[in-house]
């Protein structure tokens, strides 16, 4: 197995990273090493052991958690927007959503 | 140079502290003050601190004294001060996880951790150093530079929560809390020669910790004897309806267990996996020489076989990741932290992966890319999906030892503390640093390291396991261990760390 740059940068446009060439040449070679060391866990037992196991998730057995649908005061909005990188009106600004029809 | 008093302040332990001033020989505001300026007598070589909140600690400080004089009751840990890393989110304090992305942040919230603590008199002395989003093992993936080792300030002081531990071993703080998915916690107590302790998975709030691996993450205490970190423990630990995965009724007692200096017929497993190839020979035998003394004590020691655990490292490099690279979706410029570009019409994809290309450090990248891969369909199972079957093998080899024995021993750290930069583009070399601490993550079992000895000059770890739901087991073990290593010794393992030392010449 050998990833090639083309699927890198796949990768990097599905993990929504936006990175530069020099990035790119040093990745390649990293996350073709880091693949092949993981891939070990293919060694842990035969196809017919492993069928038999069943995946876990999660280390403590809870499904559905639920609490009582209770009124609480939500978290002061001058402060949050105070946070956000750009702000207009009371609310989050946002860049364009929807691509532009040509 | 500190003060004639702040000698005899710094240094002490977290509960001797407490007494004090619940007692009246010393206030809170002077054990604060004290911590505060050894903090900016040693911090600038160090690097343990990504922020100092001074004036906020000497007023939690001065509510304690208060608090006393009225003659409130106060919490066991009241007055004492903490260094807490810096993936917590803090009212009134930022908040960064080691990340350019979260530069500046001030969180709205309290995590639940903090509001323990807070609850508990405990006073945040300020926000410590750590790999960005906590995926490292020696906080050079910071993205504000790396912390050095108390120890040998050329060494790493291990990670992700590598400057809450340097914090504790330098005696910046008698206290710290940091997070633990992989090691976090274990390996930098390890190699910074304290007590760091991974609770049982939902025995502490993860609300508010800043997510890496929801089914991993698991915060805990960090402390210079086994008894303070027990203290701490049973401080932040508990049921919080703020995180689903939390445990209801479940408070292990592990304070009085420290303290209880007794592991006669108790029967203890010594794990044949995490050992041998990889292990530097002085750590095997710091780590044999600590088991023949819990022999000598009284309990019964066996070999334990686990034959998964020679997976858990790549299943945990694959679950781990995949995790992530879901969880980090969240960093999109949208709402809070970094945002480049957007003024000029571009439109929201290419700001997210601009914003994320630019405020991700290498590491978070490879991961995020790791996981994005191991969860992409064609590949789904033969990767995600056999690390999750072999977590199945991790958990059962546990329950299978644990019914032949009641605590597991390993070493934490298959080597001491090595060179800053030694491993820094070395993935895979940085990664087998996790080798004897993933395990326990894997199946959401308890695990403490305590200082055992040491190697060339540098601490070696001891890491004790524990079943789900019996943490007091490990603290049992460690306290009884201490006690016989300190009498022998003459005295705790101390790093002796004064800035301008420089590096010891070995």
């Amino acid at each position: 197995m050998s990833l090639t740059r083309q699927e890198v940068a796949h990768l990097a446009r599905l993990s929504r990273l936006a990175l530069s060439d020099d990035e790119l040449d040093h990745l390649v070679p990293q996350l073709d090493v880091i693949l092949a060391s993981v891939a070990r866990v293919a060694e842990a037992g035969t196809k017919e052991q492993m069928a038999e196991v069943p995946p876990t998730s999660h280390a403590v057995p809870m499904t559905n958690v639920f609490r009582a649908d209770v009124l609480r005061p939500c978290l002061p909005r001058d402060e949050v927007l105070a946070a956000a990188p750009a702000v207009e009106d009371g609310r989050f600004r946002v860049p364009r959503i929807l691509e532009e029809e040509g | 140079m500190s003060t004639p008093g702040d000698g005899q302040l710094v240094g002490r332990n977290a509960s001797d502290l407490a007494a004090s001033i619940a007692n009246g020989e010393v206030s809170a505001v002077e054990v604060t003050q004290a911590h505060l300026d050894r903090i900016a007598a040693t911090d600038g070589e160090l690097h343990a601190f990504l922020y100092v909140a001074a004036e906020e600690a000497l007023a939690c400080a001065g509510e304690v004294d208060a608090a006393r004089s009225r003659g409130d009751a106060l919490g066991p840990l009241a007055g004492v001060p903490l260094a807490l890393k810096d993936i917590f989110a803090t009212r009134g304090m930022p908040t960064t996880c080691g990340s350019k992305i979260l530069e500046g942040w001030w969180p709205p919230y309290d995590a639940t951790v903090v509001s323990r603590l807070k609850a508990a008199g405990i006073v945040v002395l300020g926000k410590t150093n750590m790999d960005e989003f906590a995926m490292g093992s020696s906080t050079e993936n910071s993205a504000f530079g790396p912390t050095c080792n108390p120890w040998d300030i050329s060494r790493i002081p291990g990670g992700s929560s590598g400057g809450s531990a340097a914090a504790v071993a330098a005696e910046q703080a008698p206290l710290a809390v940091g997070t633990d998915t992989g090691g976090s916690i274990r390996q930098p107590a390890a190699v910074c020669g304290i007590v760091g302790v991974k609770p049982t998975y939902g025995g502490v709030s993860r609300y508010g910790l800043v997510a890496f691996s929801s089914s991993l993450d698991q915060g805990g205490p960090f402390a210079r004897t086994v008894l303070d970190a027990a203290l701490l423990h049973e401080a932040i630990a508990g049921y919080d309806p703020c995180d689903s995965t939390s445990i209801a009724g479940f408070a292990a007692p592990v304070a009085l267990a420290a303290a209880r200096r007794d592991v006669s017929g108790m029967r203890v497993g010594v794990v044949r996996e995490l050992g041998g190839a990889g292990y530097e020979p002085e750590v095997e035998a710091r780590f044999r020489e600590a088991v023949a003394v819990l022999e000598e004590l009284g309990a019964q020691v066996s070999e334990v076989s686990c034959p998964a655990f020679g997976f858990a490292l790549p299943a945990y490099y694959l679950i781990a990741p995949s995790e992530c690279s879901s969880n980090l979706a969240r960093f999109d410029a949208m709402r809070f932290g970094l945002r480049v570009g957007g003024d000029h019409g571009e439109g929201a994809s290419d700001v997210m992966s601009r914003t994320r290309g630019a405020g991700f450090g290498a590491e978070v990248k490879r991961r995020i890319m790791i996981g994005t891969y191991a969860l992409s369909s064609g590949y789904y199972d033969a990767y995600y999906g056999q690390a999750q079957k072999v977590r199945t093998l991790i958990s059962r080899d546990f329950s299978a030892a644990f019914e032949k024995v009641d605590v597991l021993l390993s070493p934490t750290t298959p080597t001491v503390a090595f060179p800053l930069g030694e491993r820094v583009d070395d993935p895979t070399a940085m990664y087998a640093t996790d080798l004897a601490t993933v395990p326990a993550n894997l199946a959401g079992v308890p695990a403490l390291s305590m200082p055992c000895g040491l190697a060339n000059g540098l601490p070696v770890g001891l890491q004790i396991m524990a079943p789900a739901l019996a943490d007091e087991r490990m603290y049992r073990v460690a306290g009884a261990l201490e006690a016989e290593l300190d009498t022998r010794r003459g005295g705790p393992l101390r790093s002796g760390y004064e800035p301008g030392a420089g590096v010891p010449a070995s």
